[in-house]
């Protein structure tokens, strides 16, 4: 009994288990090298907001590489993005509901033109994503002139830069809890009505004690300096939202269908080149959250923001167990990569480590992270 | 031990190969129990099993895949130890696998396979004409007589498959397994292989055959060797075996019939087809459907017979909308004209397809079972947000695993896990969830072993009784005639006879395709 449990648990969440001792461990080097510097409130809430731009970009990349596809272009049309709506705030005064509205359906648009051309025009996402990435930059440098827009208005500060008061945070905290709850027991009745087996009863209170200690630890940590940032608010409303739809929705289960077996999918009677489409439409979404955040914490849309940022989140989604070959990966898997990824920028730079050692890093974690990954499924 | 020699009907007094207790675990499940086998230089042993009974783990075991050491009992080849690492090495000590799916490189030519990793070069640069003349003996060994510049393309698949053998041959194999070599050969290519392999015999060469075919099983082989759950049955020689015997060792019960057929009313015409044409997709000028019409009725077994390349899938591709390529047809489904531009148009319109290749255009390999299962009517499992009900998914498909006997420990494994049986189930069950008044199974039978084939069959009727039409397109004219109401013969795109199944013989469908063929000379 005991044995099987272990056994069902660790063949789920084995990656989930890894990559969170990889953040422990992390946790652990930095705060011996940082003797305790490390784990400070206002350090853990920092790293949070570190973590919210490319966590965002990798739940929207997570879905365009789980349907076997990928796009090049998040970086540019981040940038180009963030662009827009500083362009929008300072240029135009517009008021900010507007400001981002414009910029979330202007992120739709350029998701649905790269998704267009993937699925309706039979260009391999990797070159028309390669072209986005150019035209994109293009674009935003010719916009701005090469300069940068700034400073954005007081509102514009808000999606980037304001923190939650303790007691919102709380109430918040309270009410996902409720939702936690309360979709967990719903599940197990849905389950029991059908005549279906349910996870035995102590090992479904013990996997909510688990998620109830981890949200009050958070929230405590993270009260103790300033308040939940609204960025990490965002980034996990997103995961949770989009976490449902891969998981729970029709259109997710699509999404890994296409991406497992295209043309399995097609004579399945999918309609696989609106599904590919409706990704890459998501993805531009989900790039406009982040541009909007960015441009908020700069106080300024550059004509260089967002550079390599799509490679960030390529790697967010293959450390967080995301197959390049389509079809398997998880939106919190992503985001757990992207707090991996953000755990050793913010590390090292607290440690002071020149630049050029951060890249090396970075790319010796992500060829392990792969390595590791497919080291395990060959003995499998 | 000795005994376990005696066992085999042998003259030669010393066997080429002994394979002695062979155990092989998977993950605690024992895939072979202790299985022997053994083997004289010169003779083909036919290995036969159902799917998943261990044939090919045993085989894996033999060339290589399974390094020494990853299963217990012994190998003997050649009256020493037998201990190899990898196929590398397995091929050296002179045994050779041709594999299902031909290792063979498309984009070059017969030469440049042929000696691929092995090439005749000096200072690294390639001695084309030595390469040539040696390449031509090799050709002539398995009686090709094609020019070895010849690109692969241009071979058939039986033509390929014989120079796989050449290129096992040139590394001196002197055991040669084949596994389901003739699964996607026209009779004629079966013949030549055949053939070939008797050659072989001849030369010494030793071959361990296993196919699902049984005739072929009887023509070619010297001895039998049955496997069944992991265990060793019993090896017999094929002197005086019939089919009815080998089956029953194979699934371990008398199969009364092979066919089953059940009586069931034929109701009116569903469905008529007027005209069919499909283009070539790259040459427009040559049609490999060639208009054909007919009609299609309720509770109706339809059979379509021809040989490969006759053009039948590419009419099951026109019906269901997934043709690649420019075609047209004129469809009327219950006296309505019906215009379907996707499968997902024909899906809506209750015509289900279960198409011919399994892997490419079945199954999302990493997905599970159950999501296999419920892809194509996942909309019915979605509330107004698309959100899935997973209780009432998870009730349809354990519903569905249970009325197809899909075996599978959990409808959560992955489907790729499953024997080609077993994944064959899951797929009907995908299109059954549907309901369709059409069920088109383009070659459902392939590749499966003859208890799923038995089950399939046996739902293909009960799916009549409930006035669903059914079209089954097969290479295999036994089932083609064991189960059809009618057959429709096709012949290089056009439709050569529409047969009422009443004692129809083979002689009579094989006929009608033939004669059309001398008729056009």
């Amino acid at each position: 009994m005991m044995q099987s449990m272990i056994s069902r648990l660790k063949a789920i969440n084995l990656q989930t288990l890894v990559m969170a001792g990889a953040i422990v461990a992390i946790a652990i080097f930095f705060s011996i090298a940082t003797e305790g510097d490390y784990l400070t409130a206002r350090n853990v809430s920092n790293l949070l907001r570190q973590t919210a731009i490319t966590g965002i970009l990798a739940i929207g990349m997570v879905f365009v590489i789980v349907s076997a596809e990928i796009d090049l272009s998040v970086g540019s049309m981040m940038g180009l993005l963030g662009g827009v709506a500083a362009i929008l705030d300072v240029w135009y005064g517009w008021p900010l509901p507007l400001t981002i509205l414009a910029t979330l359906a202007a992120g739709l648009l350029l998701g649905a033109w790269n998704g267009w051309w993937v699925a309706y025009r039979k260009v391999p996402s990797f070159i028309v994503t390669l072209a986005g990435m150019l035209a994109f930059r293009g674009i935003l440098i010719g916009l701005t002139g090469g300069t940068t827009v700034a400073p954005t208005s007081e509102a514009m500060g808000i999606i980037g830069q304001s923190y939650l008061s303790s007691t919102l945070g709380w109430l918040i905290g309270c009410g996902c809890l409720l939702l936690l709850f309360g979709t967990t027991f719903r599940g197990r009745q849905q389950r029991l009505q059908h005549g279906l087996s349910a996870k035995p009863l102590p090992q479904t209170l013990i996997g909510l004690a688990v998620a109830m200690a981890a949200l009050v630890t958070l929230l405590y940590v993270l009260n103790d300096y300033r308040g939940v940032p609204t960025p990490v608010l965002i980034l996990a409303g997103l995961m949770v939202l989009l976490a449902f739809v891969a998981n729970k929705t029709a259109f997710g289960r699509r999404v890994y269908a296409v991406g497992g077996n295209l043309e399995a999918s097609r004579l399945s009677g999918l309609r696989v080149e609106r599904i590919k489409l409706a990704v890459f439409a998501l993805n531009g979404l989900m790039v406009a959250v982040a541009a909007l955040i960015l441009s908020s914490r700069l106080g300024a849309g550059s004509p260089s923001a967002g550079t390599i940022a799509e490679l960030d989140a390529i790697a967010a989604c293959v450390i967080g167990g995301t197959s390049l070959a389509g079809g398997v990966g998880t939106v919190f898997g992503a985001v757990l990569g992207a707090l991996i990824m953000a755990s050793l920028d913010n590390g090292m730079s607290m440690l002071d480590v020149p630049t050029y050692w951060q890249y090396i890093v970075k790319g010796s974690i992500l060829l392990l992270a792969v390595w590791m990954d497919v080291a395990s499924k060959a003995k499998r | 031990m000795v005994q376990a020699v005696a066992q085999v009907p042998d003259d030669a007094a010393q066997p080429l190969l002994q394979m002695r207790g062979i155990i092989k675990e998977f993950s605690g499940v024992r895939a072979l129990d202790g299985v022997d086998l053994a083997l004289s230089a010169g003779q083909v042993l036919s290995l036969c099993g159902e799917n998943g009974s261990g044939k090919s783990t045993l085989m894996k075991v033999l060339s290589g895949i399974y390094p020494s050491g990853e299963y217990q009992g012994e190998i003997w080849l050649d009256g020493a130890l037998y201990q190899v690492n990898n196929i590398k090495q397995a091929e050296q000590a002179g045994i050779a696998i041709i594999h299902q799916e031909l290792a063979l490189i498309k984009e070059l030519t017969i030469l440049e396979n042929l000696f691929l990793g092995d090439e005749i070069s000096q200072f690294g640069v390639l001695n084309h004409a030595a390469m040539y003349s040696r390449a031509e003996q090799m050709l002539a060994r398995v009686g090709l007589t094609i020019s070895p510049d010849t690109p692969l393309v241009e071979l058939g698949v039986g033509q390929q498959q014989l120079v796989e053998i050449a290129k096992a041959l040139a590394k001196n194999a002197r055991i040669l397994i084949l596994d389901e070599p003739t699964s996607s050969l026209t009779e004629s290519e079966t013949d030549v292989l055949l053939a070939i392999v008797e050659q072989l015999k001849e030369q010494g060469v030793s071959c361990v055959y296993i196919s699902h075919k049984l005739n072929e099983v009887l023509a070619i082989s010297d001895v039998v060797c049955v496997i069944r759950d992991g265990l060793h049955i019993g090896t017999r020689e094929a002197q005086g075996l019939t089919q009815d015997d080998i089956i029953t060792m194979m699934v371990g019960r008398e199969l009364t019939e092979l066919f089953p057929y059940e009586e069931h009313d034929i109701g009116d015409t569903v469905l008529s087809v007027a005209h069919a044409s499909a283009w070539h997709g790259s040459n427009r000028h040559i049609k490999l459907v060639d208009d054909v019409s007919f009609e299609l009725r309720a509770g109706e077994i339809l059979g379509v017979s021809g040989l490969v390349g006759a053009g039948r899938t590419e009419l099951m591709q026109c019906l269901f909308g997934s043709y690649p390529s420019r075609y047209e047809l004129e469809l009327t489904l219950d006296g309505q004209p019906l215009v379907i531009k996707s499968p997902s148009d024909a899906l809506t319109k209750g015509i289900a397809m279960v198409p011919e290749d399994r892997k490419r255009h079945g199954i999302v390999p990493v997905m599970s079972v159950g999501s296999n299962i419920t892809l194509a009517g996942l909309a019915s499992f979605g509330n107004w947000l698309g959100q899935l009900n997973e209780a009432k998914e998870h009730a349809a498909i354990d519903e569905a695993i249970a009325r197809l006997r899909v075996k599978t420990a959990s409808a959560d494994l992955a489907i790729r896990s499953l024997s080609g049986g077993n994944q064959q189930k899951a797929i009907l069950a995908k299109c059954l969830l549907l309901n369709p008044k059409i069920l088109i199974l383009d070659e459902p039978t392939r590749g499966i072993d003859v208890g799923a084939k038995y089950e399939i069959y046996k739902l293909m009727f009960e799916l009549v009784k409930q006035g669903v039409a059914i079209i089954m397109v097969s290479s295999e004219l036994p089932e083609v005639l064991g189960i059809s109401d009618r057959v429709l013969v096709m012949h290089e795109g056009k439709l050569k006879g529409n047969l009422i199944n009443d004692n129809l013989t083979q002689e009579q469908v094989m006929e009608c395709a033939l004669r059309s063929t001398t008729e056009k000379q």
